[in-house]
């Protein structure tokens, strides 16, 4: 059997482990198309921060791919598959045969069109480490940086570059930080602690001109700098697959086992479109254990196994400037805010926990995230409890003794 | 693989379990100069209401999405089918504490999370907290 698998991050590590649970023998060829062995892409502004060692960026060791008998073909790119002759052209001139193809191409920051943008000489994405880097080396103590964007990446930009340089202004279209995960109140607890941290953050507006070394917004307000960030948000790889014939969505279209609408090829990660069992339709998670979930389930079918990867939604958390951010779910239903040390919200619908948000106040929240998954009904927990503090006091004593008594 | 298993009934919510883990992972060489006058954490957690209590620790899951979860890959599944977790990769995002089911994973001091690792990386090669339980209501055994 003949593995390729293209792409080098999460996806791909969760499909050699899916495979060699099955599969000890087979040949696994991976694709990167980055020069690096398989590092984790949010820890880059921890590395800029110096809170992450180079080495430790790594997600695996360096023996990883030899461990797992993977021929590892980094520094190469995937330009096209044939899905008829089953087989994979490469930017090094060379055709790769597969029998079993994964397809995790992960996704790739979006720059809308903004007037004037090609007269700023200084500017950035902040999404591979080679980006970081770059960033890093363009900046000083003296430099003004334009974040536009205040999604996580925009966010965890400004937290790195805050003690790297003078002056971070965040700009934002949307109303909200972090619109589709946080509430009013939690967004404005996140935009004071980056005001009390220093950064200006523009909400509700957007670029209007840039010059040079400004920009002029939306909103009449003038804002100078030496750098742009651009953190707009990121769009699925999805052209491998779709110029070969297959199912495109937002995402690469994928079934509960992961197979795309063309034999014998897989995608997970990034790069596909899941089926969110709480919010209840197709969406593009683009999230790390998404990613790791949804390559693991790729690998075990690839390799003769059987998996299916049903229990998929959102789930978001960081720390930004010491403050701890902590989502999951959906904001639909009724909205219960609990008495909490910092701030929580929790969504209710037909008896059902459907999502929360909280602020700093994170203790044990993965009992809520499990209520979530398991779609448990409220009535058989003590759910006011619950709301207070997070705790197995709260269930069942059989449910309790199957978890503390039992292998689970 | 061998894990700590609680009997709840038998729980006289004593918290030794605590004291014994914190010590246990500390490097120190006994519980007051481990415990006393220091911040400490432990990685076994006592839940307790007016008729019950019990220990809580990682059970070691068989698919641990903590593990799936991690971003930095400071948490990985063993051989030996345990949970560990490489303090130093740590940057203490949380994610492992939005997945564990159980509330299992608790932060330390550093905001770095903290876990059960049954004693298996430290001097004592078992768990600490089950040697010194008073009243068995914690084994470390085959189920």
């Amino acid at each position: 059997m003949r593995y390729v698998l293209i792409g080098n991050s999460i996806a791909c590590v969760g499909a050699v482990e899916g495979i060699r649970a099955n599969d000890k023998e087979g040949r696994i060829t991976i694709v990167g198309k980055e020069k690096y062995p398989v590092y984790s892409r949010p820890l880059i502004s921890y590395y800029l921060q110096g809170k992450v060692k180079e080495r430790n960026l790594f997600y695996k060791t360096e023996a990883f791919y030899k461990d797992n008998g993977c021929e590892a073909m980094l520094g190469t790119e995937a330009l096209s598959i044939d899905a008829s002759r089953k087989t994979v052209k490469l930017s090094d001139g060379s055709v790769v045969p597969y029998d079993k193809l994964l397809v995790a191409t992960g996704s790739s920051p979006f720059v809308p069109p903004m007037n004037g943008l090609e007269k700023v000489a200084i500017k950035h994405t902040f999404y591979t480490l080679d980006d970081a880097r770059a960033l890093q080396e363009s900046v000083n103590q003296n430099s003004k940086v334009l974040i536009i964007g205040c999604g996580l990446i925009g966010l965890k930009c400004a937290e790195c570059l805050k003690d790297l340089v003078n002056k971070i202004t965040m700009v934002d279209f949307a109303e909200k930080i972090l619109p589709a995960c946080l509430d009013g109140k939690a967004s404005g607890m996140v935009k004071l602690n980056l005001e009390e941290n220093g950064i200006e953050v523009l909400l509700g507006t957007s670029v209007k001109e840039f010059e040079a070394n400004s920009a002029t917004l939306t909103n009449g307000k003038e804002v100078d700098f030496d750098a742009v960030v651009l953190a707009v948000g990121v769009r699925p790889n999805v052209s491998l697959v779709k110029d070969a014939g297959g199912a495109v969505g937002r995402g690469i279209v994928v079934d509960e086992r992961m197979r795309t609408s063309l034999a014998d090829v897989y995608a997970a990660g990034d790069c596909v479109e899941n089926t969110d069992c709480v919010f209840g339709g197709c969406r593009v998670l683009a999230l790390f254990p998404s990613a790791f979930t949804g390559g693991r389930v790729a690998g075990i079918n690839m390799s003769g196994g059987n998996a299916a990867n049903g229990m998929d939604f959102a789930v978001n958390s960081t720390k930004l400037f010491g403050q701890s951010i902590m989502t999951a779910g959906c904001m639909s239903g009724e909205q219960l805010e609990t008495e909490s040390t910092g701030y929580k919200a929790l969504f209710v619908q037909d008896n059902k926990l459907k999502g929360y948000i909280i602020i700093d106040d994170i203790e044990r929240a993965g009992i809520y995230t499990a209520l979530i998954r398991n779609g448990t009904d409220l009535s058989t927990v003590d759910f006011e409890m619950l709301q207070r503090k997070p705790g197995l006091l709260a269930f069942d004593k059989e449910v309790r003794q199957s978890i503390l008594g039992g292998e689970v | 693989m061998k894990r700590v298993y609680v009997k709840e009934e038998w729980c006289l919510g004593c918290h030794l379990c605590e004291y014994n883990c914190a010590f246990a992972n500390s490097n120190e060489r006994d519980m007051v100069s481990a415990l006393k006058g220091k911040p400490w954490v432990s990685a076994v957690q006592i839940e307790e209401s007016a008729d019950v209590c019990f220990a809580v620790a990682c059970r070691h899951c068989k698919e641990p999405l903590c593990v799936t979860a991690c971003i930095t890959g400071a948490l990985t599944k063993a051989e030996d089918g345990s949970v560990r977790i490489d303090r130093d990769k740590c940057v203490g995002c949380h994610s492992c504490i939005m997945m564990c089911p159980y509330g299992a994973v608790v932060m330390d001091g550093n905001h770095v999370a903290n876990k059960c690792q049954l004693c298996l990386t430290n001097k004592f090669g078992q768990p600490k907290c089950v040697e010194g339980c008073p009243n068995g209501a914690i084994v470390y055994e085959e189920r």
